[in-house]
């Protein structure tokens, strides 16, 4: 046999290229470089390499090339398996965004004193003498750059991925290190260990569930291939039983990725544990790689007969939100809170992706739920890193004061930052002149107009459910006097460098901007046309 | 004559662009949105001059409304709408959703009394609030919620006015919850904002609709094309936005809210919660009366709606000791009189803007009023600590005396010519809609009395320590100006003239002659109240009022009392099952998964056990749990694809 060797695009994967290769860059760094200089090599490095690959992005996207009809752009790229289209290149393009955001809130070292929020040595035992040593000498891991620039190589290659293994490993690639990375806190060692084992247990679990799913799939279609795929569902070829349970398990992996009900029990525990910054990277990063696969796989393998599994999203989705919003109402801590919000814009996000898809079967001005989904991913981004940095100022003597007592009367103390908490919280809710309005009015008239009104109302009773969460932090803020129970403390806010603050500024300017002026972002998601079949 | 669309008695919205004194159009929002911003953001530095820049600006909104009403007058019926574009909002392929501006005969009328009434509210708040610590603040949520007020009347399409709806709700949130260190005032306001949603969601819901029916937001390609649409769809839309109505203007069955929002300060209950915000609903059904016109059965509940609300809000009326929350119940009611005339057509809408205005007029005055004692009694509200305020409080009296006699439509005043007519129309439509709305005005008369009797007859009742006091020139100013308009109103009926005017929006009616002669009509109504006068005065006046309301009632006012038990609906029908509903879900998310395995000991203390293990679910069980799952998708799958 033969051995021919692959063509590789390099022209276009070169900003992918460029993140991995800054990631392998960044071990050589650990190994070679005196520990002092690390963190600032590392920072740098991951910081340069992100902005350079969403140059990059932007570049590749400029002269995409237009496929027949104008409905969709892009290539297929080595040897089928990796798909440069439109809407990749979009996630990519937030997914850098995100993942800058990202770097530096792990850069922020003035709210712990001038150490990072990572542990000082994540092998010591918590309480134990090499725990206190590590940290008198403040020492810190700077391997968590090379793990963040694995992860969002893994990101990119997710909703990218046009072949069942490929997606496979992008699922790995950009999970791994995200379980490391929960694990890493430096206080709260513990909750943060615990959370960690559990997300990579769970995470593990469901890989399974992924992997059997593909399996199956590939003894229905023969082939691995999403146009192959989506070929052999088209003419239906009568080992129906097959496609169906590997469509069903591969749905699996993927909606747990997403953090859907009733998979998403993780996600509280992990967005708790995780060090904040982290726990806002992977909230933002996490859900727009995943939606982005799953958007693909839904869309171009099994495209063709969306009525095998529109009804089981429909259910996915109405109790996604349902869960989501009902349980965060009890909750009594601002991460935990923070995370069943996201769970219920997961709900949201999976009511745009039962809209229409293609643009023929739209009357002219209509927009197609690929694009509204894209549009809600970027609100939903810039909120959720926003807060979620907000809510790494926000401190007792503990370091980071997370339930809801502690934050009594913030908007008294001080109004800016609750200010600014207060608005990400009205973008989640869906307030007019806020970004979160118009991604959820763009994913509810998709789903509307394509049928599916149950799923709207229950997603606008939701979101009527979700109004009075976010607006009981607000009242929490400005309208409770901060008395604090016996025996408690108040939490302040720290004053951050200007890493954190940039973070917190942008995700303002970018959901006003998007709630005022949406029109350029979603003429970017409409002009990034269809997937690539 | 204007365009109408095919079997439509309703005119299309086909506005031309803004030029002259039009083109300033966007200033009348611009003014009281620079100065919440200002004062916002200037922060301390504005404490000393804020409260009169504020007052300043809806001043100069209400000339340039002035100007532009002049200038309206002066062109031809069918000139008379202008619209005025600002920038895009959306636009994306041929969607297009712009930030429209449209000025007509309705937006003009509005206009009028949200600046007029809005300035002259700013005017007495400079006085009423005078010692707050926090009146910069005070000021600043005021002109946000003008702001916003104007965008709602003035935006030509359903995303722009949906903008300006939840800016009043935002602005009301943050009014009504402004004395903050008051737990129920806080309560309050979360009250309103929540049931505002549910109205919202329905106003949203039609917004989508009209989007997907009709690829557009924009009143004028909807108001051409709704013809075309099927009789479901506008029958449903006509619902949607009659939700939505509902919830801003606290008409059955979301009414829970008004009665408790009247913990924000006084002005803010005259201008937001009396004279503007809560008649925006009704602002919203003569709007998108080209779709009302086509859904009759819509038309039929809106009507359904405004009989229970009328006499559901003048049976709190009459029950309520706390002054404030009787007028907000007689609101109530009288919100439903202008949904009675906008559920009644082509006939009715002119009427229902009419009962508005004039409602706007009076009922502004009373709050002002009913304000003006509290400040003279020690922030007591409770009227049966008070009694014979006429003698220490002359101007607020006889102002007060002015809103008492319109609202109870004695023969001359404005509310008499607007109440009348709506009752002539309803009889005219239906006899027993127009019998509930005679029972209505009696009972209006009755409760009126009642407050009026309380207030400022009988004799005194109040402690030693309170010495009730005139409260100064710049709250009385307005009070008069108020009463005046109070008097006046009705001259707007003269000649039909407020007909004519709204003709180009509403539409004309065609003419018939009413089954019993208009004469006897007002007769009739004027004996019925005068019944509910004579009652009152020898229940309430006759008697000795005790100091302590009586527990010793008939249901009928026990029921009053508990504002006809909508709290213990809302509670029973939805908070309660919500509660449930979430007390299940956590039980499981962390137990049931766990139970099925070792068996049941999940009934057993599972709540106590929650809080113990909320941090800690075991790995198992969110396994197990996405097992579960992943067979419900499995069995989902192959049951949907079995066939």
């Amino acid at each position: 046999m033969d051995f021919t060797k692959p063509t590789i695009e390099y022209a276009d994967l070169w900003p992918m290229l460029v993140v991995y290769g800054v990631a392998c860059l960044g071990v050589l760094v650990e190994a070679f470089l005196p520990r002092e200089r690390r963190f600032g090599v590392q920072s740098l490095l991951a910081g340069a390499g992100l902005v350079a690959a969403l140059v990059g992005t932007i570049l590749v996207g400029r002269d995409l090339d237009v496929l027949g009809d104008g409905a969709a752009r892009g290539t297929i790229d080595v040897e089928g398996t990796i798909a440069i289209d439109g809407p990749a290149l979009f996630l990519w393009g937030i997914i850098l965004v995100f993942a800058i955001g990202g770097v530096l809130l792990f850069a922020e070292r003035r709210l712990e004193g001038g150490v990072s929020s990572f542990a000082g040595q994540a092998a010591a035992l918590p309480g134990t003498e090499a725990e206190r040593q590590a940290s008198t000498r403040g020492l810190e891991h700077t391997e968590v750059y090379p793990l963040l620039m694995f992860a969002v190589g893994g990101m990119m290659l997710f909703p990218a991925a046009n072949d069942l293994l490929t997606m496979f490993v992008a699922l790995e690639v950009l999970s791994l290190p995200l379980y490391l990375l929960c694990g890493l806190a430096r206080r709260r060692r513990l909750l943060s260990q615990e959370a960690a084992m559990k997300y990579f247990m769970l995470g593990a679990f469901s890989s399974g569930f992924f992997i059997y799913g593909i399996a199956l799939v590939y003894g229905f279609a023969g082939s691995m291939q999403f146009a192959d795929i989506n070929e052999a569902v088209r003419n239906d070829l009568g080992n129906d039983a097959l496609l169906l349970i590997g469509l069903g398990m591969m749905s699996v992996g993927l909606l747990f990725k997403v953090g859907a009900a009733p998979f998403h029990q993780w996600t509280p525990d992990v967005y708790q544990g995780a060090p904040t910054a982290v726990t806002a990277f992977m909230a933002a990063g996490t859900k727009i790689a995943a939606f982005g696969a799953l958007l693909r796989l839904f869309y171009v393998a099994f495209g063709s007969d969306r009525w095998t599994w529109q009804p089981m999203l429909w259910v996915i989705a109405i109790l996604t939100m349902v869960v989501g919003a009902v349980l965060a109402v009890v909750q009594t801590d601002m991460k935990r809170m923070l995370a069943y919000s996201s769970v219920a814009h997961t709900g949201f996000l999976l009511t745009g992706v039962l809209g229409v898809q293609q643009a023929t079967e739209l009357s002219d001005g209509e927009i197609t739920s690929l694009q509204a989904v894209l549009f809600y991913l970027t609100t939903y981004g810039f909120a959720m890193i926003g807060a979620f940095a907000v809510v790494t100022l926000v401190r007792d003597s503990g370091g980071e004061a997370t339930t809801f007592a502690r934050w009594q009367g913030l908007g008294r103390r001080s109004p800016l930052v609750a200010g600014l908490f207060a608005f990400f919280l009205l973008s989640m809710a869906g307030i007019p002149l806020t970004a979160g309005f118009v991604g959820k009015w763009a994913v509810f008239t998709v789903a509307l107009s394509a049928g599916a009104w149950p799923v709207v109302i229950a997603a606008i009773l939701c979101s009527i459910v979700a109004v009075f969460f976010y607006v009981r932090v607000i009242v929490l803020m400005f309208f409770v006097d901060g008395d604090p129970a016996p025996g408690g403390e108040l939490a302040v806010v720290t004053r951050p460098s200007v890493l954190t603050s940039a973070t917190i500024v942008v995700g303002v300017a970018a959901t006003l901007v998007l709630g005022v002026v949406p029109g350029p972002v979603l003429d970017l998601a409409g002009h990034a046309g269809q997937f690539l079949r | 004559m204007f365009a109408f669309h095919e079997g439509g008695a309703v005119p299309v919205v086909d506005p031309t662009s803004a030029d002259g004194v039009f083109s300033l159009l966007w200033l009348v929002i611009a003014l009281p949105l620079a100065g919440a911003a200002i004062l916002l953001i200037g922060g301390r530095l504005t404490d000393k001059w804020g409260h009169l820049l504020a007052t300043l600006l809806p001043i100069g909104s209400f000339g340039i409304a002035l100007a532009m009403f002049v200038g309206v007058l002066g062109r031809d019926d069918s000139d008379r709408q202008v619209s005025q574009h600002l920038y895009t909002w959306f636009e994306t392929g041929h969607l297009n959703v712009g930030m429209d501006l449209l000025y007509d005969p309705l937006s003009a009328l509005f206009l009028l009394l949200i600046t007029g009434v809005g300035s002259l509210i700013h005017v007495y708040s400079i006085g009423y609030m005078a010692h707050d610590p926090r009146r910069r603040r005070f000021f600043a949520y005021l002109n946000l919620f003008l702001a916003a007020m104007l965008m709602l009347v003035l935006s030509e399409n359903y995303l722009g006015l949906f903008l300006g709806w939840e800016g009043v709700g935002l602005a009301s949130y943050l009014l009504i919850g402004f004395w903050q260190h008051k737990p129920s005032a806080a309560a309050a306001a979360k009250k309103a904002f929540v049931i505002n949603r549910v109205g919202d969601m329905g106003l949203s819901l039609a917004i989508m609709l009209f989007f997907i029916t009709f690829g557009s937001t924009s009143f004028t390609v909807i108001s051409a094309g709704a013809g075309d649409a099927s009789d479901t769809t506008v029958t449903i839309l006509g619902l949607l936005l009659l939700l939505g109505a509902c919830g801003k203007s606290a008409q059955f069955p979301l009414q829970a809210w008004l009665l408790d929002a009247m913990e924000g300060p006084t002005p803010v209950s005259a201008l937001i919660h009396a004279a503007t915000m809560v008649t925006a609903g009704v602002y919203l059904i003569v709007r998108s009366n080209f779709i009302f016109e086509l859904a009759p059965h819509a038309q039929t509940v809106v009507v359904v709606v405004a009989v229970i609300s009328i006499l559901w809000g003048a049976w709190i009326g009459c029950a309520k000791d706390d002054i404030k929350k009787a007028l907000a119940g007689s609101t109530m009611s009288q919100i439903g009189y202008m949904m009675l005339g906008a559920g009644l057509g082509v006939a009715g809408y002119a009427f229902a803007i009419f009962h508005l205005l004039t409602h706007g007029f009076f009922k502004a005055n009373m709050f002002l009023g009913a304000g003006s004692v509290m400040h003279g009694m020690d922030d007591d509200v409770d009227m049966r600590h008070y009694g014979a305020v006429r003698k220490a409080m002359p101007v607020t009296y006889l102002t007060f005396a002015m809103g008492y006699l319109a609202i109870i439509g004695f023969p001359g005043f404005s509310g008499f010519w607007s109440k009348d007519k709506i009752i002539e129309t309803a009889l005219a439509d239906n006899w027993i809609v127009g019998l509930c709305a005679l029972l209505g005005a009696g009972v209006t008369g009755f409760y009126m009395t009642r407050l009026m009797l309380l207030t400022f007859f009988t004799e005194k009742r109040w402690e030693k320590d309170v010495h009730p006091h005139e409260s100064p020139s710049v709250m009385t100013v307005p009070l008069i100006v108020l009463a005046a308009l109070s008097v006046l109103g009705g001259v707007m009926l003269a000649g039909d003239w407020i007909v004519d005017f709204l003709s180009p929006v509403t539409g004309v009616a065609p003419h018939e002659d009413p089954p019993i002669p208009a004469l006897a009509v007002t007769v009739i109504a004027v004996a019925v109240v005068a019944v509910g006068v004579a009652l009152a005065w020898f229940l309430v006046g006759k008697r000795d009022v005790p100091r302590e309301a009586p527990q010793d009632v008939s249901w009928v006012t026990k029921a009053g009392r508990n504002e006809v038990y909508g709290n213990l609906i809302n509670d029973t029908l939805v908070v309660n099952p919500g509660r449930h509903l979430t007390t299940a879900l956590m039980a499981t998310d962390k137990y049931a998964v766990d139970g099925t395995l070792t068996g049941g000991p999940v009934a057993i203390g599972a709540v106590a056990s929650v809080a113990r293990r909320l941090q800690n679910g075991y790995v198992r069980s969110y396994a197990f749990s996405v097992l579960a799952g992943g067979l419900i998708v499995l069995l989902a799958l192959l049951v949907v694809n079995a066939a």
